[in-house]
Formats: C-alpha cells, sequence, structure tokens
C-alpha cells in the first residue's frame, strides 16, 4: 500500500503552508533523509525530510500551492515492489490531526476525514451543491451555464486593439456585430466619457496598488492586533549614558580585530538584558492562563527587519554566552533571516524581546509586546545631549530604552527594577565581564 | 389572379431578385418574383456564368497549346468556335433551369412578363405585361426593383451595337464568327475578360481604356502586372485614349482614336466589343410618377435598400456601385430580412471582394494603397510574387503578385490585391479576414496548408513585417 506524504507541521502554531516546491519528481527513488520539498510558513522557507523509502508515486499538491493544511496528503510514495497500479483508487484522505480532533469533538462539530477542518484548498461549498436553483443546471441555454462564456467579452481583434489605444474598456461598450461581438465600428462610435485617460496625467485621486497579504504579513496583523488588543501594556522610558560602553567596545574591537571579533553596541545590549534578567526574574515572565511563567533561561529574540516583514531570531541562554559568541550567533542568525532560511526552533520561543531602531536614528518608540513575553524592550540611537553632571552642564553619549511591559506579569515596578540593573550594566560595561 | 395580395413580390430574376425570394419564401413571406426574359438574369444567362464557360475553354484551349512545356504532346490543337458557345449556353440553360426547381421548391410565385409600377395603398401596385401583351395587377405589402443593369452604349458617337460589327457583353457571347481582328473598347473586367477570351483563340485584339491603366479601379501596381501580362499575351493597349468615332466599311469597322499624345489613330477591325460601363434598367417601370429619387441611371437607397417610397426598395445593379453579383445577393438577404422584421447587418462596400476572370486573373477587397493613404492611414504593404511558391511553380504559373495594404498604426488589414492564376478563389480568404476584423496578428498566426497558392497569402501579409521567409 503506498505510504502518504503529508503536509508536515514546522510549529506547533502552524496550520498551513505554502508548499514552495518539490525538489524530486515522480518516478525519483526516495532515501530516508532525502531533501524532498520545500515549504513555506509565515516566517520560513523550510526543507522537507522523506521519511520513508520508496519511489514517489504521485504528486497530489503541486509545487507553489499555497495554504495547504497541515496533514494533507501531498503526495504518494510507492513501497519496494509496488507499481503505479497501487495507486489508483487510493484514498488519499488525512488522517485525523489528533489534536485537533479532540477540540472539535468537545465542540461536537467532528469533521469529515475526507475535509480536514480549515482547509481552505479542497473547501467544498454545501450550500452550492444543494442549489435551490436546479434550473441553472438544465439549462436549455448552453451559454448560461458556461460560466466563462457569459461574462467573456466577444470583440474582434481590431476592436480589442483600437480599444487599447483609444484607452476604452471593452465592457463598457455594447457591441453591434454577430450576437454582440464588439466590431470596430463600436469603437469608434464609442462616446467620449467612456474613454479612460491613458496619457500620463497624474494618478485618479483614491487610485492605489494592492499587494496581497503573503504570510508574513498575515503573521504580523494577526500577532500584532492580538497583543495590542489583549494585552494589558504600559511603556517605562530610561536614558542611558553610552560613553562608558563605547570605550569599551572600541577597546575590545581593537584588540580583538585579529580575531575577526567584531562587538557591536546591540551585542552589548543583548548581554546587558541576559544579565539583568537573571538580576530581576520576574521580568523574564509569561502571562498563562494558568499561572505566570517564570523563565529560568534569558532567551532572548532580537528583531530582524527582513524584506517583507520582520522576523525575531532568538539568542538561547544568552545568560550564559560572552560578548564574542553572541554576536556571531545574531550574525549568523540575523544572515539566515534574512534570506528565509532559519528553522522554526531558531525563531520561536523566545522569553524577552530586543527591538533597535537606533541605527535608524529614532530617539524612542514603544515596541508592542511579541506574545506571550513579559516585556520587550526598544532601542533608541545613541547620541550626545547636553546633560547634567553634578552640578554642571556636559555633553555626554545617552541612549533611551523604552520597556513595554505585560502589565499582567510585569508590574511597574518589576520593570523598573530590571531596567535599574540593565542601565546599570550598560553604564558600567565592565560588570558584564563578570 | 389580379387580387392576389402578396407579402412581397420582387422584380427581376436576377442573382439580386432570386435570392431575395428564396430568403423571402424561407421566412414564411408569400413571395412573388417577376420576370421579363430568363431566370437567373445576366448574371446567369449573359454576364458570370457563361463567360466564365468560354475562358475555361480559351484555358483549356492555351494548356493544350502549351503542353510541351508540361512534357505534353498535343498535336493540332484547335477548336470549333461553335460548340465552345454551345457548351457556355447550355451551362447557362443548365442553371437557369437550376433557379426555376429554387423557386418552385420554396413556393415562389414566378410571373413571366414586364412590369410597372403605379401608385398603391400601402407600397405601388405591380403591372405586368406579358408577352401576348396582356396586363395583370398585382398587390403586395413590399416591393423589391431588382431590374439590373444593362451594358451602355453611345449612340451619338455610333457605339451601339448596330447588328453587326459592334458587340455588346451579349452579342460578344454567342459569336457569329471568330473575328480575326477585335477592339475592345473599356478595360474593366467585362472588357478584358473578353479580350483574353479572345485573344487567347487568335483574334488580333487591341483594348482601348480612356484611363491611365488597364483594370482602372483596382490597386496601380495590380493593374501595371496586369497590362504587361496582357501585352505579353499579345494584346495591343491604348491607354489614356478615347474612341471619337466609328466608321464601318463592308468587311471591318474602323474607330477613329485619339491617343495618348493628343494625335489621332485608326484602327479596323472585324469587331468591337463595347465595355463602357453599365447603365441601371430605370426606364418604364413608372419611377418618375411614384416620385422614386435616382442619381443618374440607378435608384437612390439607405442602407436597408429602402427607396424614399414608402415598400418600395431597391437592389443589385439598380442601385449603387458596385455592380457585382454577390453584393446584389447579399443586399436581396438584408432587405427581405429587414422587411421580415430581423436585425440583419447592412452590407460594408469596404468588404464586397472584386474579381476579374481574365488570364491571369486579377481579385481584390478593399482599399487599394493609394486609396488607404489618401484616406489618411499610415500603412505597412506587403508583396509577395507567384515566383516564390512552389505551387505556383509546380502550376506553371510563376507569374503574378499578391499584395497586402494593413494600417501601420493598428494593424487592420485595409486591402489586398492579386494578380495570378486563381487569385478568384483565394480571395475569400482576406473577405473572411476583413469582415472578422483581424488584425495581422492573427493571420500571422494562421497555419495556411503546403503546398497551396494560399500560402502566398501567408507571406504577403509577413513581408508587410519584415518578417517573410520565402523571398
Amino acid at each position: 500500500m503506498p505510504i502518504k506524504i503529508l503536509m508536515p507541521a514546522l510549529s506547533p502554531t502552524m496550520e498551513e503552508g505554502t508548499l514552495a516546491k518539490w525538489l524530486v519528481n515522480e518516478g525519483d527513488e526516495i532515501h530516508s533523509g532525502d531533501v524532498i520539498a520545500e515549504i513555506e510558513t509565515d516566517k520560513a522557507t523550510m526543507e522537507v525530510e522523506a521519511v520513508e523509502e520508496g519511489v514517489l508515486g504521485k504528486i497530489l499538491v503541486p509545487g507553489g500551492a499555497e495554504n495547504v493544511a497541515i496533514n494533507t496528503v501531498i503526495a504518494l510514495l510507492l513501497e519496494d515492489g509496488e507499481d503505479a497500479s497501487a495507486l489508483n483508487d487510493f484514498d488519499v484522505s488525512a488522517p485525523e490531526p489528533i489534536l485537533r480532533q479532540a477540540q472539535d469533538e468537545v465542540e461536537g462539530t467532528r469533521p469529515s476525514p475526507v475535509s480536514p477542518p480549515h482547509e481552505p484548498v479542497s473547501q467544498s461549498h454545501p450550500e452550492l451543491a444543494a442549489s435551490p436553483h436546479p434550473e441553472l443546471v438544465s439549462s436549455p441555454h448552453p451559454e448560461l451555464v458556461e460560466g466563462e462564456g457569459a461574462s467573456r467579452i466577444k470583440a474582434s481583434p481590431l476592436a480589442k486593439r483600437l480599444a487599447k489605444e483609444a484607452g476604452l474598456d471593452l465592457a463598457s461598450l455594447t457591441g453591434s456585430g454577430p450576437n454582440g461581438r464588439i466590431v470596430k465600428r463600436d469603437i469608434e462610435n464609442a462616446p467620449s466619457s467612456l474613454v479612460i485617460t491613458t496619457t500620463p496625467a497624474p494618478q485618479a485621486p483614491g487610485s492605489f496598488d494592492l499587494v496581497p497579504l503573503d504570510g508574513m504579513r498575515k503573521v504580523i496583523a494577526a500577532r500584532m492586533t492580538e497583543s495590542f488588543r489583549d494585552v494589558p501594556h504600559f511603556p517605562l522610558n530610561i536614558d542611558c549614558k553610552l560613553d562608558a560602553l563605547l570605550s569599551a567596545r572600541k577597546a575590545i574591537n581593537e584588540a580583538a580585530a585579529d580575531d575577526g571579533i567584531k562587538i557591536s553596541v546591540n551585542d552589548f545590549i543583548i548581554r546587558a538584558c541576559a544579565l539583568a534578567l537573571k538580576k530581576a526574574p520576574n521580568a523574564n515572565a509569561s502571562y498563562t492562563p494558568d499561572g505566570i511563567k517564570l523563565w529560568h533561561d534569558a532567551d532572548i529574540a532580537v528583531a530582524v527587519a527582513i524584506d517583507g516583514g520582520l522576523i525575531t531570531p532568538v539568542v538561547r541562554q544568552a545568560q550564559h554566552k560572552g560578548l564574542a559568541a553572541i554576536s556571531a550567533e545574531v550574525k549568523d542568525l540575523a544572515g539566515r533571516a534574512k534570506a528565509r532560511k532559519l528553522m522554526p526552533e531558531e525563531y520561536q520561543g523566545g522569553t524577552f524581546t530586543i527591538s533597535n531602531m537606533g541605527m535608524m536614528g529614532i530617539k524612542s518608540f514603544a515596541s508592542i509586546i511579541n506574545q506571550p513575553q513579559g516585556c520587550i524592550m526598544s532601542v533608541g540611537a545613541g547620541e550626545k545631549r547636553p546633560v547634567v553632571i553634578g552640578n554642571e552642564l556636559g555633553i555626554a553619549t545617552m541612549m533611551t530604552v523604552t520597556l513595554t511591559c505585560d502589565h499582567r506579569v510585569v508590574d511597574g515596578a518589576i520593570g523598573a527594577n530590571f531596567l535599574k540593573y540593565f542601565k546599570a550594566y550598560i553604564e558600567n560595561p565592565a560588570m558584564m565581564l563578570l | 389572379m389580379s387580387a392576389q395580395p402578396f407579402d412581397l413580390i420582387i422584380i427581376g430574376a436576377g442573382p439580386g431578385g432570386y435570392v431575395a425570394a428564396i430568403r423571402a419564401a424561407q421566412l414564411g413571406l408569400k413571395t412573388a418574383i417577376v420576370e421579363r426574359e430568363h431566370l437567373g438574369g445576366v448574371c446567369l444567362n449573359w454576364g458570370c456564368i457563361p463567360t466564365k464557360a468560354l475562358l475555361r475553354s480559351a484555358e483549356v484551349f492555351e494548356l493544350m497549346e502549351n503542353a510541351k512545356s508540361f512534357g505534353l504532346s498535343c498535336t493540332r490543337v484547335d477548336f470549333d468556335l461553335e460548340k465552345v458557345v454551345k457548351r457556355s449556353r447550355d451551362i447557362a440553360g443548365q442553371l437557369s433551369g437550376g433557379v426555376k426547381y429554387l423557386l418552385k421548391k420554396h413556393k415562389v410565385t414566378v410571373i413571366d412578363g414586364t412590369a410597372r409600377l403605379e401608385r398603391g395603398a400601402k407600397a405601388p401596385k405591380v403591372i405586368v405585361k406579358d408577352k401576348a401583351g396582356k396586363e395583370a395587377t398585382y398587390n403586395a405589402a413590399q416591393v423589391i426593383l431588382a431590374t439590373g443593369a444593362r451594358a451602355r452604349t453611345i449612340p451619338a458617337a455610333g457605339l451601339a451595337p448596330d447588328g453587326k460589327f459592334i458587340w455588346t457583353a451579349k452579342e460578344a457571347m454567342t459569336p457569329d464568327v471568330m473575328p480575326k481582328s477585335l477592339l475592345v473598347i473599356g478595360s474593366g473586367a467585362i472588357g478584358i475578360e473578353f479580350a483574353s477570351f479572345y485573344n487567347a483563340l487568335g483574334a488580333d485584339v487591341t483594348v482601348v481604356e480612356m484611363m491611365d491603366r488597364v483594370l482602372p479601379v483596382e490597386d496601380v501596381e495590380i493593374s501595371g502586372h496586369a497590362q504587361k501580362a496582357f501585352e505579353k499575351a499579345g494584346m495591343n493597349i491604348l491607354t489614356s485614349a478615347q474612341v471619337e468615332k466609328v466608321s464601318s466599311g463592308k468587311e471591318s469597322i474602323t474607330a477613329s482614336i485619339k491617343t495618348k499624345d493628343g494625335k489621332m489613330e485608326e484602327i479596323a477591325a472585324e469587331r468591337i466589343i463595347l465595355a463602357i460601363g453599365i447603365v441601371g434598367n430605370v426606364e418604364n417601370l413608372g419611377l418618375e410618377a411614384l416620385g422614386v429619387k435616382t442619381d443618374r441611371t440607378h435608384v437612390v437607397v439607405d442602407e436597408y435598400s429602402r427607396t424614399n417610397v414608402p415598400g418600395l426598395y431597391a437592389i443589385g445593379d439598380l442601385t449603387a456601385p458596385p455592380w457585382l453579383a454577390h453584393k446584389a445577393s447579399h443586399e436581396g438577404v438584408i432587405c427581405v430580412e429587414k422587411i421580415a422584421g430581423k436585425n440583419p447587418h447592412p452590407l460594408r462596400s469596404g468588404n464586397i471582394p472584386g474579381c476579374t476572370y481574365c488570364r491571369p486573373q486579377v481579385a481584390s477587397v478593399g482599399l487599394t494603397e493609394a486609396a488607404a493613404k489618401a484616406a489618411g492611414h499610415t500603412v505597412k504593404v506587403g508583396r509577395f510574387p507567384f515566383m516564390g511558391n512552389g505551387k505556383a511553380i509546380a502550376l506553371g504559373e510563376a507569374e503574378g503578385l499578391i499584395k497586402t495594404v494593413f494600417d501601420a498604426k493598428t494593424g487592420e488589414l485595409l486591402g489586398a490585391h492579386m494578380i495570378g492564376a486563381e487569385v478568384t478563389e483565394l480571395i475569400q480568404g482576406y473577405t473572411i479576414a476583413r469582415t472578422l476584423e483581424t488584425t495581422e496578428a492573427e493571420l500571422m498566426e494562421t497555419v495556411f496548408p503546403h503546398p497551396t497558392l494560399s500560402e502566398m497569402m501567408h507571406e504577403s501579409v509577413l513581408d508587410a513585417y519584415g518578417k517573410v521567409i520565402h523571398v
């Protein structure tokens, strides 16, 4: 019996994805571990490895198909000794997704096995099948049943060309030729009011380009809306003096240049956050209905702007990593993020997020909570500002950071406590060497 | 009988009238048709068909004379004029009988006699005088005039049939003798076809044309090719020349011709064929009394063939040009369908092809290059010679040209002009293209079968856009 290859779930939250491309063809021999396809989720492109061995009998979901629900049968693998005839009449219905089935039973709407829930690809329309207008189906006028034929505009090739040149929409014209065909004279006789200006005139008011929502944009929209609506958030601002950190950075980079090490301000900030979270563990928290999760590790997510959106690769257990390790890891993660080549575990499950827009000249801003994390830190630009030092007015390089807190887990005092430690590390970078 | 009311009476059973009658009967109209001479009219009896029969004899004769070039031998090639003419008359008779059958099949009442009109209630009354001189009056809700046209003559200049030396098409079709020399006045389709026929059978043919080129309605390039081909075949062609007078002798007739350079030239010939155009048969129909609007010898009609008199229509040669049988038939159908309450499309004169069955044949549709330019089009012109076509060479017909004229901006096929073997059978392809309003793109995408003459039609289009292959 042919083996079903199912649309894999690349992350716990994934419901559907795009089968970007097949890397094998029907008839190819496949060994366990071979990369057979690429799947695009909301945030990344993933390689799918074969689990079983055999010959790829049939591809059921073509490359490029979007919104393929997880556990959809995407291909059939022929086992040793099976030939293509085994594919005939093979039931390709997907096995029930166990978890979801349980939920659905609770809700009393157990779906049929052939149409898994949330599967837009093969979604049927029962209201059409039970059409109350059977006469439409058995119409004596074949042109009425030809859905496309009814909407097709009949026009002579010359009329089409003339209309294009004249800036006329064929749909706005009535044809005077045989069977309502639009012919040359219809274009010539068209009222000038129907002419759509084609000269490079200023764009009509209200005109726009519609960019389709890709997976990433949908996820950003859904998650940000959900967070902003559901999370009672508030910002805390603090200014940090950067001069010591900058000279430390300079010294380190000069000293370690031969080793190819180049630490960024952001690397210091990641390490400072990780260490501050260890000092203020109540800020390293997530709200759950069952209770507040206090994370043991400081898994620092770093927002990386990529083409078409942003993604937050995670530096795991950053409290245990030195500046050089953090620096190397962020470089690697950011590079692969831009190529959309991150594995889901590399961008999911952080405990705290840093969004740094300092390099873009932003002085201060307040990010939206990256659920279920309790805090997100927004880092502004380091800049020379007039400051009061002692009783004197002086100049210092200052950086404003804003901590957005989920008030359900991080109250103002918890946030302030974390920021106190953070500021201390930033202003006394030598402490980070500990 | 005279009280019998018809839905429609058609006067004249030529290709306009009889086709209209059949269509009317199909649409359920009680229809009568009046004919004074032969069913099928001039086309079938004294025009298109019998001349094609004669020209076919001439063509076969020429092929036989030319047998050697095909690797064949044919000794003592000869013709029997009487039998050639009899064949032509038999074919005309056969087809006229066919029209009679068709009219009977469709239950069209055929009234023999000559008709005239009088003021009636809804439409003019039709009074028919039969051969015995008896008159009968017929009433109908609608009347269509389809009385056709006849050869133009100029009696004042002696240019009229004289019973011996001077022929019109009708006499030329039933010659009493094979003239040794022949003067054809007029180089339109009719004149040139007879010139070709008699030239092929050995007559010494001179063609006199008033305009500066033969076949003056055709594209100037086609006219040029035609003249060269005619001269090569042995004809003497005088253009920009005019016959001033003719004088009959005992055995021949002499024409005084004012030539291109203004000099007078005298040409003697055994026979003269008058082919100086046609006049509409508007006389003795009672049109003046009814107040029917005419323009010279033609009735003025609108796009659905309606005259200015309610219930009265006119189609075919009796109306505006082109004076062609297929135009008459189409007008008849459109007119009848309009009468029957249908919604036909008016005829588009630019889509009516014209054919001349001389050797080589000439066919065209749409605008000539000059007319297209005069109408303000920027044109792209394609040409393809018969010399580049395998089938033409295999047929032994390597002379000719297919020319296409496109609007450079829109790709509209403005016109197509052809000269060479069988082009009269090819022109419909471009006519369909024009009717469907195809552009050069669809014509280029069309697959033409190999090996055929039609491939040249494709190549000509390709040439207009710089994509020709076989040149």
